[in-house]
């Protein structure tokens, strides 16, 4: 292979890919060569000079361009005169490298000996200590000794809050830059910078508020030592005490994968709780970085109010039960109510949870309706056949191949995506972004087309259309060259959210864009790696709740069923009705999201919960549910990845499992006997499920190599991010990949466009939610409602920035601050930070100040 | 053997009159030599404030793990120690404690101590475990009691600063 490169390190031959620096050829052959300022995710700066080591190149003849040989026939090797830095070399052909001479030893004692003439030296303290590069580089290469006079180490601030999530100590701060270059390079959130020079330079926050990124918690991963650490762990413990727990958000539908750090504590009454997350490696899905949403949710599973045991409502009073009474009274009152029950659930739940809870309604209940509570996106069976195939992975995507974006904004709903569609763009890859409105991510665009709201369906399809047809049209038309650009790319991936759309038109949408990535006829993008559809989903299960049959009208593995249930909206008719006269909601609250006024005519509600949801307070039953913290189960992320997660923490209270509960109940129903783990659920998954087949417990489990190399002895290299030990999850195949799929029937859907100005919700990253509002050190980051217009619009609404108006929303009063936005189209307004709500509606405001 | 019979009661009249070594425990106690090492103390500076920083590093050191120890974050306006970080919780049990001094040696402020007293007995294993309230010494003469009020950006350092090696 011509792009192979062989060098020798220390006198072991090494062949690497053309363009490796130095300090990665040695470390793929297990030699440590110390690093500060280089980080294997970003560009290399040669700032620190820790990595110096002696370089020779082959000498060559300059007449002949021979390699000069020495008397035993030998490459004769010319080494510099100075010591060289192994992060900014890019290996060449014949180089050596030595890094175990005695030059190489003085200077990384002097670079150890001057990083510490400064340092404070408060390990003890320190929050980093014990997963310190600093630390145990000084340990490895330091000299011992000091020249230097301890009277004149510099003393500054040591309590300077960047914000109120991350915190700067001053005097520990080495001055590498990494946390600079990753806002700047990874995230494109320069907030953070460099001020003064010298012994004075230190870390400053350009923005208010302080630090205001939704990553800013990655850089006290990658910070070498301990001067930036996290509001939710200063001082929490020390991180040899901590055991580490492998999970999945629960939030993100890329899947992160996350690490629980638990400890039994004191204070917490001898409880063990998460004392932080931090992010657990996976290439294909989140490399090593996570936001700060799944970062900081974490202080829900202990919050005081959780639920702990089953309540029943006795003379209107909702009162402490045990579960033997809880379950036989909602088994009695359920028994033999067939089409007169119905269930919701909620896609927090996991893949077993979901499983159960389909076949305790159908099978048990006997009756078909059953849905997802608060479904905002349709398309799951789109997925399901023309998805992102098995094997992929975005980071793979760049030069040559496209990317398409429609109705999401992907910083908002699912920044790791964002993350690395941007990463994808910068690699050379086109995208093109379809929205109402610009976003986060049209700045790495090559394409980039605004609809008015009311219109995304008719410009996909333009789209669909323009890509079909090979006329060359007279005008060059933007939606033309977007559409053969996307076409013709090697590889395409589609994402479609729901900004602004109905249910009907989402679905609408997941149908045009899988008719897009299966234009090329014979030979078309979906079913090949690397290629296919992505939903952005709202929570990382929502595509399981698909899977799992949560759809009035496909059972478990997209099975057809013969008479379709009611989907959400019916049944919520049907409880105002009467029609449906007993409700089973778990995880999810109806009432609380504003789609059920009240209990209407209900004759029994239970809730299955973690906290006194609005619902629940009107519910006859309440039962006690343990979050994902507090057990096993499994996920899949919209790239259809089924990940495993591992209990934390123990139970709340008497809080129990939502399949147990259901398995309980079911029991009683006459559904068999409860299973004894969630394993065992999952397997009943992979039988029901066929593209579940062959998943089990131990095979979601499966690891294998990464590169870089994060979290093992070598904390210096890649920060703190955890080795994934626990799974790297499976994909499951899309139906596209095994044969050919026909095209999708894409009927027209009645769309609103109303007149005047156009009003859409966004999404945004910490909108408030049942777990988020529990994470009291982001209750200052929740996202406020605010109402954005266009400048002409805005002298029309005769408001200005910073007022204060109600928004007419569905029949409700929205309050809002009104914000500027030059960047909006005319015509167009957007409300974020409040409680969805579908589709494209006329904007009124009423009242202003 | 009759003159052995008479040197053995010898031996027994002269131990009759020799001064007794055993003592009168508890009325009277025995001194300890000064490196003896008892059950912990845990030091105060003489301005009351608490040497402890909550670092974890004698229950790290500790071979018998029988020390517990959980930080919090400290104020001016609530300040038990200097510097940022204070213990909230400190435990030892005494049931598990070897009395080995590793957890002195490793303190980095010199706030444990293995003092002289040895008289540890317990009813139930519960209170065989010595809070910190049990451990920590009274307040000097001069001192203030914890947490403090103090004057801002005064006691920022955990650790007193090192000196130059002689
Ligand atoms: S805060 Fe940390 S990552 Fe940032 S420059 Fe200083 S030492 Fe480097
Ligand atoms: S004396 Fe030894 S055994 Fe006892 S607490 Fe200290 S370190 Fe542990
Ligand atoms: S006694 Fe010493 S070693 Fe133990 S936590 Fe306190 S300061 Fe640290
Ligand atoms: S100069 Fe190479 S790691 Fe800093």
């Amino acid at each position: 292979m011509s792009d192979l490169i062989t060098l020798t390190i220390d006198g072991t031959a090494v062949s690497v890919p053309k363009g490796t620096l130095v300090v990665d050829a040695a470390k793929k052959i297990g030699n440590d060569i110390p690093v500060f300022c280089y980080h294997p995710k970003l560009e290399p700066v040669g700032m620190c000079r820790m990595c110096l080591v002696e370089i020779g190149l082959p000498v060559r003849d300059r007449a002949t361009g021979e390699l000069v040989l020495n008397a035993d026939g030998t490459p004769q090797v010319n080494f510099g005169r100075t010591l060289q830095t192994g992060c900014t070399i890019v290996v060449s052909e014949g180089m050596v490298v030595r890094t175990n001479t005695q030059p190489v030893d003085e200077a990384r004692e002097s670079v150890i000996e001057f990083l510490l003439s400064s340092h404070p030296l408060d390990c003890p303290i320190c929050d980093k200590g014990g997963e310190c590069p600093l630390q145990n580089l000084t340990m490895a290469h330091g000299a011992g000794t000091t020249q230097m006079d301890y009277s004149l180490k510099l003393k500054m601030d040591k309590h300077v809050p960047l914000g109120e999530l991350i915190y700067l100590d001053r005097e520990r701060c080495i001055q590498c830059a990494r946390c600079i270059r990753f806002q700047e390079e990874i995230v494109d959130d320069p907030v953070i910078r460099f001020h003064n020079r010298g012994r004075s330079l230190e870390i400053v926050t350009l923005s208010d508020p302080g630090f205001d990124s939704y990553w800013s918690g990655n850089t006290t991963d990658i910070c070498p030592v301990g001067a930036l650490t996290t509001s939710d762990f200063r001082f929490g413990a020390r991180p040899w005490e901590l055991i580490p727990v492998a999970s999945i958000s629960v939030h993100s539908p890329a899947g992160a994968n996350l690490t629980f750090s638990t400890r039994r504590e004191a204070k917490s009454g001898g409880r063990s709780v998460i004392k932080r997350v931090l992010p657990r490696q996976n290439e294909n899905v989140n490399e090593i970085w996570i936001h700060d949403r799944d970062r900081f949710v974490h202080q829900f599973a202990d919050a005081p109010d959780r639920l702990q045991k089953p309540l029943i409502r006795k003379n209107g009073q909702l009162v402490e039960a045990g579960w033997e009474e809880a379950i036989e009274l909602v088994a009695h009152k359920l028994n033999g109510l067939g089409e007169k029950a119905a269930g919701l659930s909620g896609d927090r739940l996991s893949n077993e949870d979901l499983f159960l809870f389909q076949k305790f309604l159908r099978q048990g209940v006997k009756t078909p309706h059953l849905d997802l509570g608060n479904r905002t996106i349709m398309g799951g069976d789109v997925t399901a056949k023309v998805g992102i195939s098995s094997g992929s992975n975005l980071g793979e995507l760049g030069q040559g191949d496209a990317i398409v974006v429609v109705a999401s904004d992907l910083h908002e709903e699912e920044p790791i995506w964002w993350l690395r569609v941007k990463q994808a763009a910068q690699r050379g890859a086109t995208l093109v972004i379809l929205s109402a409105r610009p976003t986060r991510l049209d700045k790495f665009a090559s394409h980039t087309i605004y609809y008015r709201p009311g219109e995304a369906v008719a410009t996909t399809r333009q789209l669909l259309n323009a890509a079909k047809i090979a006329v060359e049209t007279a005008e060059p038309d933007p939606i033309k060259t977007a559409a053969d650009a996307l076409i013709n790319a090697q590889n395409l991936v589609a994402f479609y959210g729901a900004e602004g759309l109905t249910l009907a038109e989402t679905d609408t949408i997941a149908r045009l864009l899988g008719n897009l990535l299966l234009v090329k006829g014979e030979q078309p993008h979906a079913g090949r790696k690397n290629n296919g559809l992505i939903a952005v989903w709202p929570h990382n299960n929502t595509q399981g709740a698909w899977d799992m049959g949560i759809h009035p009208a496909f059972g478990p593995g997209y099975k057809a069923l013969d008479i379709p249930g009611k989907d959400a909206a019916a049944i919520y008719a049907g409880v105002q009705s009467g029609e449906i006269s007993a409700l089973y909601v778990a995880g999810t609250d109806p009432i609380g999201d504003g789609l059920l006024a009240d209990r209407g005519k209900l004759d029994f509600l239970v809730v299955q919960e973690l906290f006194l949801t609005e619902t629940a307070k009107l519910a006859d039953v309440v039962l006690p549910a343990q979050s994902w913290a507090e057990r096993d189960g499994t996920f899949t992320s919209g790239e259809r990845r089924v990940q495993r997660y591992y209990p934390a923490i123990p139970p709340v209270g008497e809080s129990r499992e939502d399949w147990r509960i259901l398995a309980q109940i079911g029991e009683k129903l006459g559904l068999g006997k409860t299973p004894f783990a969630a394993s065992l659920v999952f397997k009943e998954v992979a039988t029901a499920v066929p593209a579940y087949k062959g998943m089990d417990y131990r095979s979601l489990a499966r690891v294998e190599e990464q590169w870089p190399i994060i979290g093992r002895s070598d904390l210096y290299y890649g920060g703190t991010a955890y080795d994934n030990k626990h799974g790297l999850g499976q994909q499951w195949a899309a139906a596209a990949e095994a044969a050919a799929v026909e095209s999708f029937d894409t009927a027209d859907t009645p769309t609103n466009q109303p007149d005047g100005i156009r009003l859409i919700r966004a999404a945004a990253l910490f909108t408030p939610g049942t777990l988020i509002n529990h994470a009291e050190v982001l209750a200052e980051r929740l996202a406020k409602p605010t109402l954005w217009v266009n400048e002409a619009d805005a002298s029309h609404l005769q408001v200005a920035d910073g007022y204060v108006v109600n928004v007419a929303v569905n029949g409700r009063a929205v309050p809002a601050i009104v914000q500027m936005n030059g960047k909006l189209l005319k015509g167009t307004a957007v409300l974020r930070g409040v409680p969805y709500f579908p589709g494209v509606v006329q904007l009124e405001v009423i009242g202003n100040r | 053997m009759f003159g052995e019979i008479i040197k053995g009661l010898g031996t027994t009249l002269k131990h009759l009159f020799m001064p007794p070594v055993t003592i009168q425990y508890p009325e009277q106690k025995r001194p300890v030599r000064t490196r003896f090492k008892g059950r912990h103390e845990l030091k105060r500076y003489d301005n009351g404030l608490e040497r402890c920083i909550g670092c974890s590093l004698c229950a790290a050191a500790c071979p018998a793990d029988a020390i517990f120890v959980e930080a919090s974050e400290n104020t001016d306006e609530a300040r038990y120690s200097p510097g940022e970080r204070y213990a909230s919780t400190y435990e030892i049990n005494m049931l598990r404690c070897i009395f080995c001094g590793y957890c002195e040696d490793a303190c980095p402020t010199q706030a444990i101590v293995l003092e002289h007293n040895y008289e540890l007995s317990f009813y139930d294993r519960a209170s065989a475990i010595y809070t910190k309230e049990m451990l920590i010494v009274d307040v000097p003469v001069n001192g203030r009691a914890t947490p403090q009020v103090v004057e801002p950006g005064v006691f920022t350092r955990s650790i007193p600063d090192m000196e130059n090696p002689k």
